[in-house]
């Protein structure tokens, strides 16, 4: 089968961002960049079930402006077989890049979509379910196992209240959790491998779908600051700090 | 004219603590309240949201393709439902955030999910990038579909007189989908973590299941608490899935966090940083967590917690 894996560039997860004085938006300056831990999780998964001889083609598509390549080299370099850029003018946002993937797994005809649960910046966690809908696949969402069996895929999910196993017919989209697999490393050689791979490139309006932005972001903020806290030197004296926290506290007052 | 359409959690039988708190997040919007029990045998649930101050109708979808709760099969009908409505409501749940998108994909709407705050009956307030930044989102979408962050506000309480139950006819089984095996853990009395008002939270630090069991349980249950970790405890198989607090789990506001053998990574930060008190208790006078404490206590979790429980009476 034919998976496609979506993926993002990200601020690399490790950064704590902060936003301009005047409330516009991020400020930008030294930030490092990196693919969104979670679609690492889906190529890899994508990875293993090429090596299962499950898959035979992966394709891995990104939609934003030049700097994503860097992203999608990355994917190469871990092993994907293709890469898709989908070039778009303007910062999307979820309904715009589900769309241009629609457009896109229409074309690729993909058994298969396996993409990020969330990504790490933005914090939506909107982009697959929407395009699974878009699609009329059915969804799999915060898998932390995954297997193929036949004409359907079996996703057992991370939900409030523990874990479900669903059975999906195909072609059907999943979601990645945390605990789906432990990403690989990608080595020296294959990064010099991936320099050489040509990135497919894909003008955003040659889909002809409305991509542009819906959401208009007014301010952002810093949260407020907690006040410096204090350092206690004993559980009694923990325990003293605590006690108004009983259930029970009023009757024991 | 505005209405609110809120889609209630809920598991056929009981009606989830965090609808209540769904239903205090759309007071600002000033407009009549309809919740949406879409389930099988779930009259229950019906009749306790029934029962919530502020709520104008339950409108129930009872059928046996909904027992499941699939994502499929819901939203397609609330697709259709919500078109009568200027704003539809979920919980940030597993639940809301794999059925909120799907269903406004269907609506052609942008969906804002995570709320806060609600502004305007167009504004809105979310945090972004691990809680670093708080934005404020202004949505002109004919139908604005939500995600609330329900541990940010307070439950409504119960009102004087049920409102009216309305029964509504189902709508299609898409048949694409289908449960093969859940296996859910007893919480047994304990709180869910966005309704608790004390979260004892362990991390890495705690070494073992054993000592999640052994340590921090009986201090959780000695608060009515509701006990939580981090990715590292869960990744390490020392919690369930479901207790995972941060950026990609669970968001609390406990009135107390108390965080025992965590080390203070901002993706954990993200899911607990507006709990009213928190209090840190590591071995490593260095780390972040104490930082963002208000208490900090230095020492090893295995000598301090049984000392604090029986400070504590338990
Ligand atoms: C994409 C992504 C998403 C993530 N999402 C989340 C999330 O939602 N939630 C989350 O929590 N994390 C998340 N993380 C992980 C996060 O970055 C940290 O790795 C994690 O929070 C660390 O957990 P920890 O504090 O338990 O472990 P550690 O960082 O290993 O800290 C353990 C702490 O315990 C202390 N300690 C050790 N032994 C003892 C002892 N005997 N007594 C007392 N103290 C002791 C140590 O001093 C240390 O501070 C995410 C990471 C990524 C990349
Ligand atoms: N610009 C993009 N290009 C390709 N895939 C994306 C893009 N944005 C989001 N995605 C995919 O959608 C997932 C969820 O993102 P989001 O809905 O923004 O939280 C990510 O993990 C990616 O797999």
């Amino acid at each position: 089968m034919k998976i496609l894996v979506p993926v993002k560039r990200v601020v690399d997860h490790e950064i704590r961002v902060r936003v301009k004085p005047d409330g516009s938006g991020l400020d930008e300056s030294g930030l490092r960049y990196a693919m969104n831990p979670f679609d690492e999780i889906a190529l890899e998964e994508a990875l293993r079930l090429r090596e299962a001889g499950i898959c035979s083609e992966i394709v891995i598509a990104s939609c934003g402006d030049a700097a994503v390549q860097d992203t999608l080299r990355h994917g190469l370099a871990l092993g994907a077989d293709r890469a898709i850029r989908i070039d778009t003018p303007v910062t999307l946002q979820p309904l715009g890049v589900a769309k241009l993937l629609k457009a896109l797994a229409l074309q690729e005809a993909p058994q298969l979509i396996l993409m990020g649960k969330q990504a790490t910046d933005s914090d939506a966690a909107q982009t697959g379910p929407m395009l699974a809908a878009m699609l009329g696949w059915p969804q799999g969402c915060f898998a932390s196992a995954l297997s193929v069996k036949a004409d359907r895929v079996e996703v057992r999910r991370e939900i409030d209240g523990g874990l479900e196993t669903l059975s999906l017919s195909l072609p059907a989209l999943v979601t990645t959790d945390l605990r789906l697999n432990l990403p690989r490393f990608v080595t020296l050689a294959n990064t010099m491998k991936a320099r050489r791979k040509t990135i497919e490139l894909m003008p955003a309006e040659s889909f002809g779908v409305d991509f542009m932005p819906r959401l208009r972001v007014l301010r952002s903020e810093a949260p407020p600051e907690r006040l410096p806290g204090e350092m206690l030197d004993s559980v009694s004296a923990l325990a003293g700090r605590l006690k108004p926290f009983l259930a029970d506290a009023e009757a024991q007052a | 004219m505005m209405r609110t359409l809120l889609v209630a959690d809920h598991d056929n039988r009981k009606l989830s603590p965090l609808a209540a708190r769904v239903l205090t997040a759309a007071r600002p919007l000033d407009a009549p309240v309809d919740v949406l029990v879409i389930g099988h045998g779930c009259d229950a649930v019906a009749d306790a949201a029934a029962l919530l101050t502020g709520v104008s109708r339950v409108r129930l979808l009872d059928a046996p393709h909904y027992a499941d709760l699939l994502a499929e099969n819901l939203a397609m009908v609330i697709a259709q439902l919500a078109g009568s409505y200027s704003h539809v409501l979920f919980s940030a749940s597993s639940f809301g955030k794999a059925l909120a998108p799907r269903v406004a994909a269907m609506l052609d709407v942008a969906p804002v999910s995570g709320v806060t705050r609600i502004l305007a009956p167009d504004c809105f307030q979310r945090p972004s990038h691990a809680g670093n930044v708080i934005e404020t989102v202004q949505c002109d979408e004919p139908v604005r579909l939500l995600s609330i962050h329900a541990a940010a506000f307070e439950p409504a309480a119960a009102g004087p007189a049920p409102a009216t139950i309305s029964e509504l006819p189902a709508g299609p089984d898409m048949g694409v989908s289908q449960v093969v095996s859940r296996e859910l853990h007893d919480t047994g009395s304990r709180p869910p973590l966005e309704a608790a008002r004390v979260v004892v939270s362990g991390g890495r630090g705690l070494g073992s299941a054993e000592a999640f069991e052994r340590l921090l349980l009986p201090l959780a249950d000695r608060f009515g608490a509701a006990p939580a970790a981090t990715r590292a405890a869960v990744d390490a198989g020392f919690a369930p899935n479901d207790w995972q607090v941060g950026q990609t789990g669970k968001t609390v506001e406990p009135e107390l966090y108390l965080a025992v053998g965590i080390s203070g990574a901002l993706q954990h930060l993200s899911g607990m940083r507006n709990a009213g008190c928190i209090v840190a208790i590591n071995k490593d006078p260095e780390a972040e967590i104490f930082r963002h404490a208000d208490f900090g206590l230095v020492g090893e979790a295995a000598e301090i917690l049984p000392q604090l429980l029986a400070e504590l009476g338990g």
